[in-house]
């Protein structure tokens, strides 16, 4: 597919989705969501479409895209593990758990496994404070990582 | 003179960091054992400063709502606990605020010793002008150290972070964006205050700014993280104007300092008439600030007035008077003395040989009032004729003919700050967004606190969907059928009994207003039959109506896309009659607004610029008014009007007309059918064009008199709500003499006896011999800042609103309007309808805009044209095309978009190369002559480049500006 008829298909598929959706009230998130389900993230040949759709500007609709870190500009692996890095989970060791899934993994933050199995993440408080240091694997909260679980979550991204 | 005597000083302007509160009700507050009196909702800031204490502060501008996000600006209020934003928090009656204290001093010093921490190093000295609020806080709060060092980022561990952004220093090192030609962002600047963005959304109105990321990552982009230039940036100006660091700032002042002294003058493009501080160091204009006290701006600007000054010293002004025998001569550099014998003479002698009225002159709209006067007083007074008239006759003559027959005064019933009152804007063939920035910004506020929109437009233009905007209706009409389409909206009125029967009863003529609404409510009239011939949905007609009428407040702004029709004159009365019966007339937010093309269009109608009027439109047969003018001028004045434009024109080729002066107006491209005009003007044996280049119309001249921008000298301009603003000399005459002085030079070689040292004494004739003026003078402008017309005993301050107790004339007129088809028809040879129009960064025909960096938004003319048009024709995006009318043909590059409908074709005007009225046809509105300039039959078919006719015009410029080199002096 050429380049022009792939921004034409992001295209299409987003206004389908601002269709939809544009008569919610405060339509512009559960539209970025439903467009990052769509292609996996949030395309920047999407952001003009969704502008349009809304009147609202380029800048807005980039302004709220970027101020969320879940709404990505480039697809993730097939698994997305986020390690909180907050303070509870920092006084509980989750440095330490962050440099062994690194290495384990052999990625750093906000990078994705060259097989694209995995993208690894920070995050800050998953209000699991309780059960630190804490995890989210797919959508699933994990609690009180220790190296056995760790080799467990990465067992699993890699399968 | 010395200028630097007369404004020594840069004009600070006070910023009270919030905007003001238009409560009525009166708090008193205690601010530092001061007692201060001001309106409920004020916020402590703001009344802080009001009482002469500063508060320092960052992310506050009284252009801007409060933010408070940058905590510099805390307070100590008695009684409450922990420091509120003075920003934020309003005052309340009985509350003691304290301001300073040792506690506020710590945290504001805290503050900004986390900010500078953030800023490069040496955020003092470097880049920047050093002279900015943030340099200034930084000063004012005490700050001595830096205990975080200047690396920036020194929260963040560089390896191994887990922050954001890898704890990487990437902020910093973003680029500088020079891609703006006037100003440049240095994100290493940005303090996040998000003032930019505030500008950009609440000021300006097109959101073309952002604040991207989060934490440390945040900091302002233009559109998604682009270039400003690439962006949806309009390049406005307010956010440079609001930044309080550098990170935004004019390049100009980059590379130049500082200004040093200021004056506060009025813009010389379109007809909003935006005041400006025009900021000098050593006699050359560093930067254009908008004034805030501004009545027509408050503050605001476009590109144009802000940035496009460049051509006051562009190396095409021609700065020595030149003339030559025949237009095939090169051009022969003289002096002043030369120049004027040599015109006096000519006049004289073509008098002499073909007539008293062989001879005429054309006033510019882009000069000002004083010195407009002054042309048509040489005319009426030196050439004993009055054959004289004025651009405006090229477009807003139909609004003087249509508003002064229904309600008494050929101008605009409002002021521009009646648009905050509006409920319903009715936009009709206008395109604000593009023509006139500034009142758009305005409009576009307004409708996003929730006013409803109607615009009646054959293009889909910004105004009618754009960010936060769209229109309730838009009647996408086919061009020349305005008349009917208005007509239509009134048969709606009438028929379903919308109209204000309360008001037509008390203002209006009862029985005029069954005639009319008898002919309104006739079939033909309805919505359904014009659907047809118009091309608009009868529903988005009657849907229209209805909001019109009973929307609330309904003001109508209107542009040329009214007035340059056939039947001009007609729908301007259209207009007048759907005010009077909705009684949308003579109260704020309503009224009829005519949006004026140039910034002195209003002034050089009111200056008795057309041949039958004298000054304040009284016709030339009074006797009374010609008193007045016969007993101050010592001479007999013509009771006949003179010759407009055309006729001049006609007669020159008849061989009856053989003499014009000209100021400040390019007559060869501005005006229709350029053939005829070309024809006529070489006809004449004497045509003395006085301007700032060698424009169009001077390659037919034979005397040439160098021009001054509105920077060197002094005078008025009146805008479009009829205000009057003063122009103030900011640099010396680059060519000697104003304009208004090379005028009286004429005059004086011609034998008239005048001896005005100074424009105020202009002004004060013109007070003394028009009653609608009589008010007004230099010093009252001095004080006050601006008046409106009519300005007299009984408004000694002005009139911003007119008609309020009833119409000027008596009673509002109700006139029919009958619809008739233009002569100009689409057919088999000519299937396509053209309209023209503006764009934001040009300006007219483009003689001052071409020359400055403005070209870099639009380098040429294209022609707009739908989709389907393109396709049948073979016709691609960027091709080159040839447009042909009945009248002639050229060629320019196609733009496809859907932005016009099908079967309409649009062009801009603003590049000579273009020759779009080459294409316009010599049709004009039946009342005024103002030409159509709003449809033309025309093909469009692919083509290889320029028509013979562009080539053989370009040779012919070409040849007729060369400038014979200077002979040794004997």
């Amino acid at each position: 597919m050429t380049m022009q008829a792939a921004s034409t298909e992001i295209a299409s598929r987003t206004a389908a989705i601002i269709d939809q959706m544009k008569g919610l009230e405060g339509p512009l998130l559960p539209i970025l969501h439903s467009i990052q389900e769509e292609f996996g993230h949030v395309p920047k040949d999407a952001l003009p479409v969704i502008a349009d759709g809304l009147n609202l500007s380029r800048a807005e609709v980039h302004g709220v895209v970027s101020f969320y870190h879940d709404f990505r500009a480039k697809p993730a692996g097939r698994h997305v593990l986020k390690l909180c890095q907050a303070e509870a989970c920092q006084s509980m060791g989750s440095d330490a758990v962050a440099a062994k899934v690194k290495q384990l993994l052999g990625i750093d933050f906000h990078e994705t496994a060259r097989d694209g199995s995995v993208t690894l993440e920070p995050v800050y408080c998953l209000g699991l404070c309780a059960c630190s240091p804490s995890a989210m694997l797919d959508g699933e909260v994990i609690g009180r990582l220790d190296d056995e679980k760790i080799e467990e979550i990465v067992a699993e991204v890699r399968s | 003179m010395n200028i630097k005597a007369d404004f020594p000083t840069l004009i600070e302007e006070i910023d009270y960091g919030t905007p003001e509160s238009k409560a009525t009700k009166q708090v008193t507050l205690t601010v530092d054992g001061q007692s201060i009196t001001v309106p409920e909702g004020t916020s402590i800031m703001r009344a802080a400063m009001e009482g002469g204490v500063e508060i320092p502060k960052l992310c506050a501008t009284d252009m801007l709502d409060s933010f408070g996000s940058c905590r510099v600006c805390l307070v100590e209020i008695e009684g409450r606990g922990g420091t509120p934003a003075s920003c934020t928090t309003p005052v309340g009656e009985g509350m003691v605020v304290r301001t300073q204290s040792d506690r506020l001093d710590a945290i504001r010093r805290g503050v900004m010793e986390l900010y500078v921490s953030d800023h490069p190093t040496g955020w003092n000295e470097k880049a920047g002008t050093g002279a900015s609020e943030f340099d200034a806080v930084a000063k004012s709060v005490g700050l001595s150290e830096n205990r975080y060092g200047v690396e920036g980022r020194n929260h963040v561990k560089e390896d191994g972070g887990v922050a954001p952004g890898h704890g990487s220093l990437a902020v910093d090192y973003i680029a500088r964006d020079e891609s703006n030609p006037y100003f440049t962002y240095d994100p290493a600047q940005c303090i996040v205050c998000s003032r930019c963005v505030r500008a950009c959304e609440e000021v300006q109105g097109t959101f073309a700014l952002t604040i991207e990321g989060r934490g440390f990552e945040s900091r302002m982009v233009a559109g998604m993280h682009e270039d400003f230039i690439a962006s949806e940036c309009v390049s406005c100006g307010a956010c440079v104007q609001a930044c309080p660091t550098d990170a935004l700032r004019e390049k100009t002042v980059l590379e130049k300092g500082m200004p040093e002294r200021s004056a506060v003058t009025t813009c010389a493009y379109c007809g909003v008439g935006c005041s400006f501080k025009a900021e000098v160091k050593d006699d050359e204009v560093i930067r254009m600030m908008p004034y805030k006290d501004g009545k027509a701006n408050h503050g605001h600007s476009c590109v144009k007035g802000r940035f496009a000054y460049g051509y006051a010293t562009h190396k095409d002004r021609i700065l020595s008077p030149m003339v030559r025998e025949k237009i095939t001569d090169p051009w022969r550099e003289v002096s002043w003395e030369e120049a004027i014998a040599h015109t006096a003479k000519e006049f004289r002698r073509i008098q002499y040989q073909y007539g008293r009225t062989a001879i005429g002159g054309i006033t510019s709209s882009r000069c000002t009032n004083e010195e407009t006067y002054l042309v048509q007083k040489l005319v009426r007074q030196g050439f004993r004729n009055n054959n004289v008239d004025t651009c405006a006759r090229v477009c807003h003559s139909p609004t003087g003919y249509g508003l002064g027959q229904t309600y008494g005064t050929s101008a605009g019933t409002q002021d521009f700050d009646s648009v905050d009152f509006t409920d319903v804007a009715v936009i009709i063939g206008a395109n604000p967004a593009s023509a006139h920035p500034v009142f758009a910004s305005r409009l576009k506020k307004r409708l996003r606190q929730g006013a409803k929109l109607i615009v009646l437009d054959p293009r889909r233009t910004e105004i009618v969907k754009s960010a936060h905007v769209e229109a309730d209706y838009h009647l996408p009409l086919k061009p020349g059928t305005n008349v009917a389409v208005l007509t239509a909206l009134a048969h709606v009125i009438v028929t379903e009994g919308l109209f204000d029967e309360a008001f037509i009863r008390e203002r209006c003529d009862w029985a005029e207003f069954h005639d009319w609404a008898s002919f309104v409510a006739l079939p033909e009239n309805s919505p359904e039959v014009v659907g047809k011939l118009s091309g608009v949905d009868p529903e988005l007609i009657r849907g229209a109506a209805r909001l019109y009428a009973k929307g609330g407040n309904g003001a109508i702004y209107y542009g040329l896309g009214v007035t340059e029709h056939s039947q001009g004159s007609t729908t301007v009365i259209a207009i007048a009659n759907l005010a009077m019966a909705t009684g949308n007339i003579g109260r704020p937010g309503v009224g009829v607004n005519p949006l004026r093309g140039q910034n002195n269009v209003q002034g050089s109608c009111d200056m008795g610029s057309f041949p039958h009027e004298l000054p304040g439109y009284r016709h030339i047969s009074g006797e009374a008014v010609r008193d007045i003018y016969e007993s101050l001028w010592g001479v007999k004045l013509d009771d006949e009007p003179g010759l407009r434009i055309p006729n001049m024109l006609d007669a020159a080729v008849d061989g009856s007309f053989k003499g014009i002066y000209i100021q400040g107006e390019d007559i060869l491209q501005s005006d229709p059918d350029t053939k005829h005009v070309a024809g006529g003007l070489a006809a004449m044996e004497c045509v003395v064009v006085h301007d700032l280049f060698l424009n169009e119309t001077a390659n037919y001249a034979h005397v040439f008199l160098p021009g001054s921008t509105f920077l060197e000298k002094d005078g008025t301009f009146t805008n479009a709500e009829r205000r009057i603003n003063m122009v103030r000399k900011v640099i010396e005459p680059k060519a000697r003499y104003a304009d208004w002085e090379a005028t009286q030079e004429l005059a004086r070689a011609i034998g008239l006896d005048w001896n005005y040292t100074h424009p105020s004494q202009i002004m004060d004739e013109i007070a003394k011999t028009t009653p609608s003026f009589a008010g007004v003078s230099f010093d009252l402008l001095d004080r006050v800042g601006s008046v409106q017309w009519p300005c007299n005993e009984k408004a000694p301050l002005g009139t911003p609103i007119m008609h309020v107790d009833g119409f000027v004339r008596g009673k509002g007129k109700f006139i029919r309007t009958e619809y008739v088809a233009t002569d100009e028809r689409t057919g088999p040879r000519y299937p396509l309808l053209l309209t023209t129009g503006r764009i934001l960064s040009q300006y007219n025909v483009g003689a001052q805009t071409r020359r400055t960096e403005n070209v870099t938004w639009h380098a040429e003319d294209r022609l707009e044209i739908h989709p389907h048009d393109a396709e049948v024709r073979g016709v691609r995006d960027g091709d080159w095309v040839r447009l042909a009318s009945r009248s002639g043909e050229t060629t320019l590059r196609a733009l496809i978009t859907d932005r016009v409908s099908p079967g309409v074709v649009y062009t801009t005007f603003h590049h000579p190369d273009t020759q779009a009225n080459v294409i316009t046809t010599d049709f004009s509105d039946w009342a005024t002559n103002c030409p159509e300039y709003k449809v033309t039959a025309v093909q469009v078919a692919p083509s290889n480049g320029p028509t013979d006719w562009q080539k053989d015009y370009n040779e012919q410029a070409k040849q007729s500006r060369r400038i014979a080199p200077l002979e040794a002096a004997e």
